[in-house]
């Protein structure tokens, strides 16, 4: 099941709006099922500005790589080391431990254009028909 | 598409099914590193009953495979089994195999699943022209074939084998019987481990593999086999060679016996072997991080030199390893080289193949 407390985009990847109006981003559980075991982990550098769908990084599995791409525009404020160094915490954890990065949002209205989890649940369903 | 009689196992074991060479395969259950872990490790199987099986008798069998083959085939004694190329006049590779001598004029060839059916259209001109007594006989929509790979794999095998397995040597095979029932076992496989290949009826093959399964033995997918080949240093026909790549080329002289006064593509060899190749499989393992894909550009001095045409991660080394193609000069001078990963130069150096051998 996909947390319902935060909203989801057409690339599998998640935001979360956090406390203090920062972002964390992931890759939901689906995408990491697609992928497989995650060995490799690239993220921009901290301070990095971001527009909406611009290519963020990738992560690559033993069977393929995959572009991530910023579900919303902002400034790289944090990234998850412990996710690059051991990619296979996303696969065991892609909702908690297994978070990509903070962003802090340039627009925080772009959230509302992305999916919260029931839509998104909807659009996986019709992706496997 | 094709499925094998063991399709209904990967799919109540949630394999994740792919499309490969017409078959609907598993490519993984639990997942690849964990099943190439228990491969190396412990124990795992394999389906690769989308391999091909053909019986191939008559008088003149060991005088034809002789014909076809780039290695002594007439000479093997009953109960061997020998790797082998099949190449072409102009020496270039139709597919790699293993054949079985099971009797007197009696031989199993495996040839892989994308190349059945050129093989088969091969041998049957083969036949034709030369007008020999040979019979074909495709076994494969008969029987299935499970490769149980890894050290613990002859004493799970051996609890529910009639046959005293120590007893086999490497790259032979018997005809035994599991739970009652007759199979044949051969010590092959494409893992770099110890292992048995065992092929059965469509009866029994599920049968075994669900016992394998109680058993614990871990069920593993294309994925898992594609990386532990790769790390043995194992050459994937279709990706590492093809019709226009000779033996020599691929770096498996080994398996050409010059000795031998004729087989098909024998005077095209000679002469490449007296003239010396122009490109040569290299193996690499990377430096920085990333991994190296099918079809990525190999670059020396900012050159395109040549193409990976396998890669992977690497579990048993922790980096990226692949093959590929360079020119014989670059091989010979420079052992550091760059792979175009997606617009990024990643550090390659070449080293010998295996990348990984077993501890003995």
């Amino acid at each position: 099941m996909n947390p319902t407390d935060r909203y989801y985009s057409s690339e599998h990847e998640w935001a979360l709006l956090n406390h203090d109006e920062t972002v964390s981003i992931g890759i939901t559980e689906y995408a990491k099922d697609e992928l497989g075991d995650l060995v490799f982990l690239e993220l921009p550098a901290l301070g990095t500005s971001l527009q909406k769908m611009q290519k963020l990084g990738e992560v690559e599995s033993v069977k393929s790589v995959s572009d991530l791409f910023s579900p919303i525009s902002g400034e790289v404020v944090e990234i998850n080391q412990n996710a690059i160094d051991n990619p296979e915490i996303i696969n065991e954890d892609p909702y908690g431990e297994g978070w990509l990065l903070i962003l802090k949002p340039s627009n925080s209205k772009e959230l509302e254009d992305l999916m919260p989890a029931s839509e998104y649940e909807s659009f996986l369903e019709h992706l496997e028909h | 598409m094709k499925r094998t009689p063991l399709y209904q196992q990967h799919a109540d074991l949630g394999g994740k099914l792919v499309q490969f060479a017409g078959w609907e395969m598993p490519i993984q259950f639990e997942g690849i590193l964990a099943e190439v872990k228990n491969v190396r490790s412990y124990t795992g199987m394999f389906d690769v009953s989308h391999m091909g099986r053909l019986e191939i008798s008559g008088t003149d069998s060991p005088d034809l495979l002789d014909k076809i083959s780039t290695s002594h085939i007439s000479n093997m004694s009953i109960g061997r089994a020998r790797y082998t190329l099949i190449c072409n006049d102009a020496g270039g590779i139709i597919d790699d195999t293993i054949i079985y001598r099971t009797n007197e004029n009696t031989f199993l060839m495996i040839p892989n699943a994308s190349n059945e059916g050129s093989v088969i259209i091969w041998l049957n001109q083969c036949i034709d022209d030369l007008g020999v007594d040979v019979q074909l006989n495709r076994l494969t929509d008969a029987t299935v074939m499970i490769a149980v790979q890894g050290p613990q794999s002859t004493r799970m095998l051996q609890s529910i084998c009639s046959s005293d397995l120590s007893q086999i040597r490497q790259f032979h095979s018997i005809e035994s019987n599991i739970s009652g029932n007759a199979v044949k076992i051969a010590t092959t496989g494409y893992t770099g481990e110890n292992g048995y290949e065992i092929i059965s009826d469509t009866v029994h093959g599920p049968e075994i593999w669900s016992t394998l399964i109680d058993m614990g033995v871990t069920p593993c997918g294309l994925g898992a086999r594609d990386v532990l080949r790769i790390e043995a240093g194992l050459l994937l026909h279709g990706s590492d060679m093809d019709a226009k790549t000779t033996p020599l080329e691929a770096g498996l002289n080994r398996f050409v016996s010059f000795d031998k006064s004729d087989f098909f593509g024998l005077s095209a060899l000679r002469s490449q072997k007296a003239s010396g190749i122009k490109k040569i499989l290299i193996g690499f393992q990377l430096e920085d991080k990333g991994i190296p894909r099918h079809g990525y550009n190999i670059i020396y001095n900012g050159n395109v030199v040549g193409e990976v045409t396998s890669g992977t991660y690497s579990p048993s080394l922790d980096t990226g390893i692949g093959l590929g193609y360079v020119p014989i000069n670059v091989f010979e001078r420079h052992h550091n080289l760059q792979i175009d990963i997606r617009g990024r130069m990643a550090k390659a150096r070449i080293v010998s193949l295996p990348f990984y051998s077993r501890k003995k």
